[in-house]
């Protein structure tokens, strides 16, 4: 093989597609990049539009922009106007630039609304070899599907809408092997907190993250999404999986997707842009599936995880650069260095987001809710991540599941991960959360406290009142 | 589009301690609700303000000492967490013009710059040094000379640096890429019919 040859044969995916969408190479040294999907929603694009007419231009492919209301959306009462006038505002904002400018917006009436990065994929948008935008840090989450995604500001936002293009410079690529099979009652949610944990909150800097292994081989598409969704949360601005077939019959039939003989063309496009199995990385971790146990935050921030059985940490075990954050993590969070975690009692719990707010989030615990009862010291809410998966789950009897056991079941939205609507922490109350972030004040009281778990860690809390390891919760052996 | 070469900016200093500070602490979700960055200046570090002032204490940001302070020091991680441009903008007008860190978070550094606001690197140990002198003197003028990479005050000189490719867009007044980009929509359309799932 001459070295020409080998080169292209050692390719990423990142590498391949990154080629594909090069259209040059700026002066200062970035690419120019095209970004072929361009997502937005009523937080980060307003600006953006106002920024184009100030410049007199024009969205330049609306046909590969798409928009959906979320961050600000009431998920209980959804009668327009919403009695937040601001809120109000940014829905009519971005309804009138959408109309003004072309741009297919899933909007509430639609019945496909939703979180940005769950409707994008459910519509099939979301596409292997692609590259995505979205003035959303969680946009990462499109990464399952192979195709590479950027949380980008709303500067940028307004680059891609006139340009369909943005200034950027490649990343690395780190990939992060996870091996074997999950023991039961370990789901990818743990998997993402044990790599953020192992590789630290800005251990990711400068890389995107290429996730692989048996581990993901056998995940499905949606477990997938949620790995890849925390990526920013290891500093990592990009985190994919190589497209397979889990990735294509995941997308057959979508709306957006290709269909009769453009599918089979599309496929084996597909195929071809997964990594070659050659393919050079600039760093390589393996990590072994069995040694993952639940997974829970104590901290202020995503990094800060231990295993359900473990105790908080003691200060003199933090790393010595750590150990200031950590101090404050015990503040805010009440928690004492030393002591376990579990038996903390639980006032909120919430189940979504663009983490865990997918169907089969939401089917995996109604498996085990079943005749249970949320515990009266808690409230608990269920908040499906798109219209779509409200439609399905309440046409499974899911809804009926959950509002038996006592949660709330709500209208899709961002809700209680950030605070930009009614649903909010009170005061200092502690929330079993499926989300991604733990940050002061993420959930909108600036003290209360956050403890990120998967979705049936979240359930097993809801109904003892407290941290609970839901492997015991539900007899899960 | 011609913009300001950034070549240098001076002012007085004001230090945020802390390692990781997260957009959410520059600005709270709740105060995104907004069809315009106007007015966000009012809400950086809001939280972090109001519960120092709940316990007796004065948040650097409300410290009379540092008032009009144009360049913010801190720890590592800068910025991490969402890619609200919510954040540097709340900064930038709130009235500062660089930040100092011993490491940024991605994408709060690619939005401050394209805001032309500077994100220079110092070590932690030299950010602590500088303290000391802001502590000592608040009116100290410190002065981040980007040609030259360092950072002045009293006297005494700090290597203060951005990537070759940030420092070059500032100095060269091409902070905001608009301008490039849109000279290259000839090409775009090229590359985009290229693409399969572009043209259908």
């Amino acid at each position: 093989m001459d070295s020409i040859q080998r080169t292209i044969m050692s390719q990423t995916l990142l590498d391949k597609v990154w080629a594909a969408h090069a259209v040059r190479t700026l002066p200062n040294g970035s690419t120019q990049l095209l970004i072929g999907t361009h997502l937005i929603h009523e937080v980060t694009s307003p600006q953006a539009f106002g920024m184009l007419g100030d410049l007199g231009l024009k969205v330049l492919y609306p046909s590969r922009t798409f928009a959906t209301v979320d961050h600000i959306v009431p998920t209980d009462e959804r009668q327009e106007p919403f009695s937040d006038t601001l809120a109000d505002a940014m829905i009519k904002a971005l309804r009138k630039n959408c109309d003004d400018h072309g741009i297919k917006f899933f909007d509430l009436p639609s019945g496909q609304q939703g979180i940005v990065h769950i409707v994008g994929p459910e519509q099939g948008i979301t596409q292997p070899g692609t590259t995505i935008a979205c003035g959303d840090s969680h946009t990462s989450t499109h990464g399952a599907f192979g195709a590479i995604a950027f949380g980008i500001g709303t500067s940028q936002v307004r680059d891609v809408l006139a340009t369909q293009t943005m200034a950027i410079r490649k990343p690395k690529v780190r990939r992060i092997n996870v091996n074997g099979k999950l023991s039961p009652g370990v789901y990818a949610k743990d998997v993402i907190l044990h790599i953020i944990r192992k590789l630290g909150v800005n251990g990711g800097l400068g890389y995107a993250y290429e996730y692989g292994g048996t581990t993901f081989d056998a995940f499905t598409q949606e477990e997938r999404m949620t790995v890849c969704n925390m990526s920013i949360e290891g500093g990592a601005r990009v985190g994919y999986v190589n497209p397979d077939n889990t990735t294509f019959e995941y997308l057959r039939g979508r709306n957006y997707a290709p269909k009769g003989a453009d599918w089979d063309a599309a496929v084996a496009r597909w195929k071809a842009t997964a990594s070659d199995p050659d393919a050079v990385y600039d760093d390589v971790v393996t990590y072994d599936a069995a040694d993952i146990a639940p997974t829970i935050t104590w901290g202020i921030n995503p990094g800060q995880a231990i295993f359900i059985n473990e105790n908080v940490p003691l200060a003199s075990d933090v790393p010595e650069k750590d150990r200031a954050t950590a101090e404050e993590a015990y503040a805010h969070m009440q928690l004492t260095a030393g002591k376990p975690i579990k038996g903390t009692k639980v006032q909120v719990a919430f189940l979504g987001s663009c983490t865990n707010g997918r169907l089969s989030d939401l089917q995996e615990v109604a498996r085990y809710i079943k005749g249970r009862k949320v515990s009266s010291s808690v409230k608990a809410i269920v908040v499906p991540g798109s219209q779509s998966v409200a439609s399905l789950a309440e046409s499974m009897g899911l809804a009926e599941i959950y509002r038996d056991a006592g949660f709330e079941w709500r209208g899709a939205g961002c809700s209680m991960c950030l605070g930009m609507n009614p649903d909010k922490l009170v005061g200092d109350q502690l929330c079993a959360s499926s989300s991604n972030r733990n940050f002061k004040g993420r959930q909108g009281s600036p003290t209360g406290r956050t403890v990120l778990m998967s979705p049936l860690m979240v359930a097993a809390a809801a109904i003892t009142g407290e941290i609970s390891d839901a492997r015991e919760i539900f007899d899960i052996k | 589009m011609a913009l300001e070469k950034i070549t240098q900016t001076s002012g007085r200093g004001v230090y945020v301690p802390g390692d990781d500070l997260d957009t959410d602490r520059v600005i709270p979700a709740r105060f995104m609700k907004c069809i315009t960055f106007d007015g966000l200046g009012e809400f950086a570090f809001f939280d972090a303000r109001a519960a120092a002032k709940a316990e007796g204490q004065t948040h650097p940001l409300d410290d009379s000492r540092f008032t009009g302070a144009s360049i913010l020091f801190s720890g590592s991680n800068f910025g991490c967490g969402s890619s609200r441009e919510h954040a540097p903008q709340a900064l930038y007008r709130f009235g500062i013009r660089a930040v100092i860190a011993e490491s940024f978070a991605e994408i709060f550094f690619g939005n401050s710059i394209t805001l032309g606001m500077p994100c220079a690197v110092m070590s932690g140990q030299d950010i602590r040094a500088v303290a000391q002198i802001i502590e000592s003197d608040p009116e100290a003028l410190i002065t981040l000379d980007l040609l030259e990479g360092k950072l002045s005050i009293a006297d005494m000189d700090f290597p203060a640096t951005l990537p070759p490719h940030a420092q070059e867009a500032l100095v060269t007044g091409k902070w905001d890429a608009i301008a490039d980009l849109l000279e290259g929509i000839a090409d775009v359309r090229t590359c985009a019919a290229k693409l399969p799932y572009m043209a259908a």
